[in-house]
């Protein structure tokens, strides 16, 4: 059964917050091999204007999955996980995501579609400080694969 | 620092040197603990063949991460990326063996508001196949 096109424009309350560890930003950056030494180094990032270390323009998916996946098992929405796929994603940030942010995101649902038997949603997550300062947004396109397409 | 970017002037046109990565097995499973994707289309073929793809399939924005570090590593620790999207055009298929898949990725430099924006479309491919599409970093070059 296609998704249904009536959740357009529909937003999902703030996220509990999500802190921003050196840890977690070094596991990421190791896992993709980024090796900057802002993303390891805080002596080396506050020499590069930082406050501490930042992370790389992808981490920002560790947050927003997180909150999108409200989204994706949103019982009214009926979406079957186990069909999908990544299709686009998008990342603007306003400024690097920096080791001791707190960060709440908020999930809008930007588009829903089917063509050829799959269904596309496009889910925008904001993520911003505690304090209300926007520091990136992050859209991602998922494909739930159609059982004959 | 004498090779930031910022001394380099790239101008429209100018290409980045084109790198390779290869994932494995390995590095999904890696990926999928630090970046919380736990789909099991990344780590289970039967998982991945119920939805018709042929195995399992690396994170697209795994792919996005090493391909931006094509990018970061031509800009210097001085750039940072402020926009950053591609479109999965094809799923990249990480075989259960030891040596895995090479993506080749290639970026050429689009435009230049200077002094501080740089647009660069990215590409990558795998063999023949266009992995990423409709791909595009914007860098703002911070002082220094």
């Amino acid at each position: 059964m296609p998704l249904d096109p009536s959740f357009i424009g529909r937003s999902y309350p703030p996220s509990q917050p999500y802190d921003v560890s050196r840890e977690k930003i070094r596991e990421f950056a190791d896992a993709i091999g980024a090796t900057s030494p802002a993303y390891r180094d805080a002596e080396a990032a506050k020499a590069l204007g930082h406050r501490d270390v930042i992370a790389p323009p992808t981490f920002a998916i560790v947050v927003s999955m997180k909150t999108n996946e409200t989204v994706m098992f949103d019982p009214e929405l009926k979406l079957d996980y186990s069909r999908v796929v990544h299709g686009d994603q998008s990342f603007t940030h306003h400024r690097p995501i920096t080791a001791g942010d707190q960060l709440v995101s908020v999930a809008h649902i930007d588009a829903v579609t089917s063509r050829m038997g799959n269904d596309m949603i496009t889910v925008r997550t904001e993520i911003s400080t505690v304090d209300g300062e926007l520091v990136t947004t992050a859209k991602s396109m998922l494909v739930v694969r159609g059982e004959d397409a | 620092m004498t090779d930031t970017l910022t001394h380099r002037s790239p101008e429209a046109g100018t290409r980045l040197p084109d790198r390779t990565f290869t994932i494995t097995r390995h590095d999904l499973v890696r990926y999928a603990g630090a970046s919380g994707d736990f789909n099991p289309i990344h780590w289970n073929d039967r998982s991945a063949q119920r939805i018709g793809l042929s195995g399992v399939v690396a994170h697209g924005v795994l792919t996005m991460g090493l391909a931006v570090r094509a990018l970061e590593d031509w800009a210097g620790p001085h750039a940072v990326v402020v926009d950053y999207r591609a479109a999965f055009a094809q799923p990249i298929t990480v075989p259960d063996d030891d040596t895995g898949v090479t993506v080749v990725v290639s970026g050429t430099v689009t435009d230049v508001q200077w002094p501080d924006r740089v647009r660069v479309r990215m590409t990558a491919h795998l063999g023949t196949t266009k992995v990423l599409t409709r791909s595009y970093a914007v860098l703002a070059m911070r002082a220094g």
